[in-house]
């Protein structure tokens, strides 16, 4: 079955005339695919760790800005002594990252809680908005993509040219406030603030989309304008098939290949990306944590939400890698 | 014998004003092969993609009869158009490498050309898929039914090509330079191949080419297309006995044939090169290149016969054959 692995169209002939190996060569080509990059997902996530604990040492000294600005030189010593701090760099380092392995992050320094539950708190917020804000851009861009690509050169086509490059330019706090004043205020249809209900989630979604929409709409409108004029595109013309048939299946398939694996990491972007977006809608996910703690030299929690969004960005690339190979048969056979 | 497919005064044009074919006219019999021969620009593929319905967007076809089996070809909608390719009239491409779709399996790409003209099960349409593959000589079909294009030679996915060209039976296969694009022993399998399959399934091939040597082997009727147009139609045998118009001899001539080439004569070569044809020409377009031409030559020529099923486009008379170049 392996052969037919990923195949969305269901095709079921027989094993047995497929060489009869239940496991095909195609698996076997996968899973040394995800253990390669999985490989290097841990080395990226190392070399994050040690980046994120280096930059926040390197912010100052962290006794002093603990201890607060009237401390004396007597409560810094203690602030240093109390927080580990006056350990040599690596046994802080690797103090730090044991624990960090078994998802312990230690002591916020202002929320009075632990790293782990302020993250676990928040996280459900972020990813909401991420996949919301995904799911929107792919449910415009990818019809506005093949729309425009269908329609090359023509006043369609130029509008949606010129949509996607608006919506690259416009700032999205701007466009965060308009929409706030117009749904949220003149119409009143929306909520500005919040996070108690779903439809909290629908103007900061539209806002983040926005900031995928352009490239998703463009790879999109490329790769079928590309796949339209191929010459497997001819041979479904030649056979027949419906154009219904032409566009979604034989070329969409060719030309979803990049706009997959972009978006998944398009989504990483957001995930990490949302700070602004969060902050103007008060929005308390973990990009507005990171927001915070930076501002307070929380530094057990910025460490921890860069680690976290790195480790994200981390597995949303390999699942980007898994998709392409699933889409594109010539990756995943020999 | 009745004309399978009839194509009278086809004109396609590119964007309004690139005349890509200029009034090509040929009559495709049941049964037989018919060579449309030319050199690279001549609009030879455009010609077998014009009667497909297939151009590129910007290509503009009209003609004054271009009809299959008694269907009036121009007159049929896009749709109705899609429901006779693949069904009753096929085609194959120059470029095998490129022409299966990369993200689909071989037997996928095969069946849906059967359940789309009909229907059925999509069992049935393997099982129909991996019998042709066989029938053109491909091994264990059933395991190629499995793999995708780029697990395939190049002599491997024209079979497949052909295959799934024949998957509803169709009765005029056109094939644009099926060989092109294979070596040389591929080549002869393929062409071999597709006379069998001629006559195993009663098929009318279109074989659209720029070899002669093909044309000798294969073709039972020869269209030579120069710049557009139809310059000289005839049986293969008498085309090769007796060609009439300066073109067809300029690119007999070319043709190396061992025992007559002699050491020390040069083969023949036709000097320039294909004219750009704009909009308002007139006349014969050969005549900036050929060694017979006159001031008549700018003027509307007529299409003379040269003996049965034979006609040229030349303002030369049949018998010019002794005359001295001008």
């Amino acid at each position: 079955m392996g052969r037919q692995f990923g195949d969305t169209v269901a095709f079921a002939w027989p094993a047995r005339e497929c060489g009869g190996a239940l496991v095909g060569p195609g698996v076997l080509v996968m899973l040394r695919l995800i253990a390669r990059r999985l490989a290097i997902g841990v080395l990226v996530a190392f070399t994050v760790m040690t980046l994120a604990f280096l930059l926040t040492r390197l912010s100052g000294d962290l006794a002093i800005s603990i201890a607060g600005p009237s401390a004396t030189q007597a409560d810094v010593e203690i602030v240093r002594k109390a927080y580990g701090l006056d350990r040599p760099l690596y046994v802080q380092f690797f103090a730090w990252t044991g624990r960090a392995m078994v998802g312990d992050f230690g002591q916020s320094y202002f929320f009075k809680d632990s790293v782990a539950n302020l993250i676990q708190k928040r996280l459900p917020i972020t990813l909401t908005l991420g996949l919301v804000g995904l799911s929107l851009a792919l449910v415009i861009s990818i019809p506005l993509g093949i729309l425009a690509a269908l329609r090359e050169n023509t006043w369609i086509d130029r509008s949606v040219t010129l949509f996607t490059m608006v919506g690259q330019a416009v700032p999205s706090f701007w466009l965060a406030l308009i929409l706030m004043i117009v749904l949220g205020l003149q119409l009143g249809v929306l909520p500005i603030s919040g996070t108690g209900t779903w439809q909290h989630f629908v103007m900061p979604g539209i806002v983040l989309a926005f900031t995928a929409i352009p490239a998703l709409t463009r790879l999109t409108r490329s790769g079928m304008i590309e796949a339209m004029a191929s010459d497997y595109i001819r041979t479904a013309r030649a056979k027949g098939l419906s154009r219904a048939r032409i566009i979604f299946k034989h070329a969409l398939r060719n030309a979803a290949i990049p706009v997959v694996s972009i978006a998944a990491v398009q989504l990483g972007f957001m995930l990490g990306g949302s700070i602004v977006i969060e902050t103007v809608f008060a929005l308390h996910g973990v990009g507005y944590l990171g927001w915070e703690s930076i501002a307070k030299n929380d530094f057990p929690v910025v460490q921890a939400v860069v680690l976290v969004l790195a480790v994200f960005y981390i597995g949303l690339t390999l699942l980007a890698d898994i998709l392409n190979a699933l889409l594109d048969p010539r990756l995943r056979t020999g | 014998m009745s004309a399978l497919l009839e194509v009278e005064e086809l004109q396609v044009t590119f964007g309004g004003r690139t005349a890509a074919v200029r009034g090509a006219s040929f009559r495709v019999e049941k049964g037989e092969t018919h060579c449309l021969v030319g050199e690279s620009g001549c609009g030879k593929s455009v010609t077998a993609l014009a009667v497909m319905s297939l151009l590129a967007r910007g290509g503009h076809r009209s003609a004054k009869r271009m009809s299959f089996a008694g269907t009036d070809l121009t007159s049929l909608s896009d749709r109705e158009m899609a429901r006779l390719r693949g069904n009753r009239m096929a085609m194959i491409f120059q470029e095998p490498m490129t022409s299966l779709n990369p993200a689909f399996t071989i037997g996928s790409q095969m069946a849906e050309v059967l359940t789309r003209h009909k229907g059925g099960s999509r069992a049935a349409a393997l099982d129909r898929a991996a019998e042709l593959m066989g029938r053109v000589g491909i091994t264990a079909p059933g395991m190629r039914l499995g793999q995708f294009p780029h697990q395939l030679s190049g002599g491997l996915r024209q079979r497949v090509m052909i295959a799934m060209a024949l998957m509803c039976d169709p009765e005029l296969l056109i094939a644009d330079e099926p060989t092109t694009a294979l070596d040389v022993t591929v080549q002869a399998q393929i062409l071999r191949l597709l006379a069998n399959l001629k006559r195993e399934f009663g098929l009318s091939i279109l074989l659209i080419t720029h070899d002669l040597g093909i044309v000798a082997r294969v073709a039972d009727h020869v269209s030579v297309m120069y710049a557009g147009e139809v310059v000289e139609r005839a049986t293969t045998a008498e085309l090769f006995r007796a060609p009439q118009h300066p073109y067809t001899r300029g690119l007999l001539s070319c043709v190396p044939v061992p025992g007559r080439v002699q050491r020390d004569k040069p083969l023949g070569s036709i000097p320039g090169v294909v004219p750009a044809i704009g909009a308002g020409f007139a006349g014969c377009a050969f005549r900036s290149r050929c060694a017979h031409a006159d001031e008549t030559c700018t003027r509307a020529i007529p299409r003379r016969p040269a003996g049965d099923a034979h006609d040229y486009l030349c303002r030369l008379a049949p018998d010019w054959a002794e005359l001295q170049p001008a």
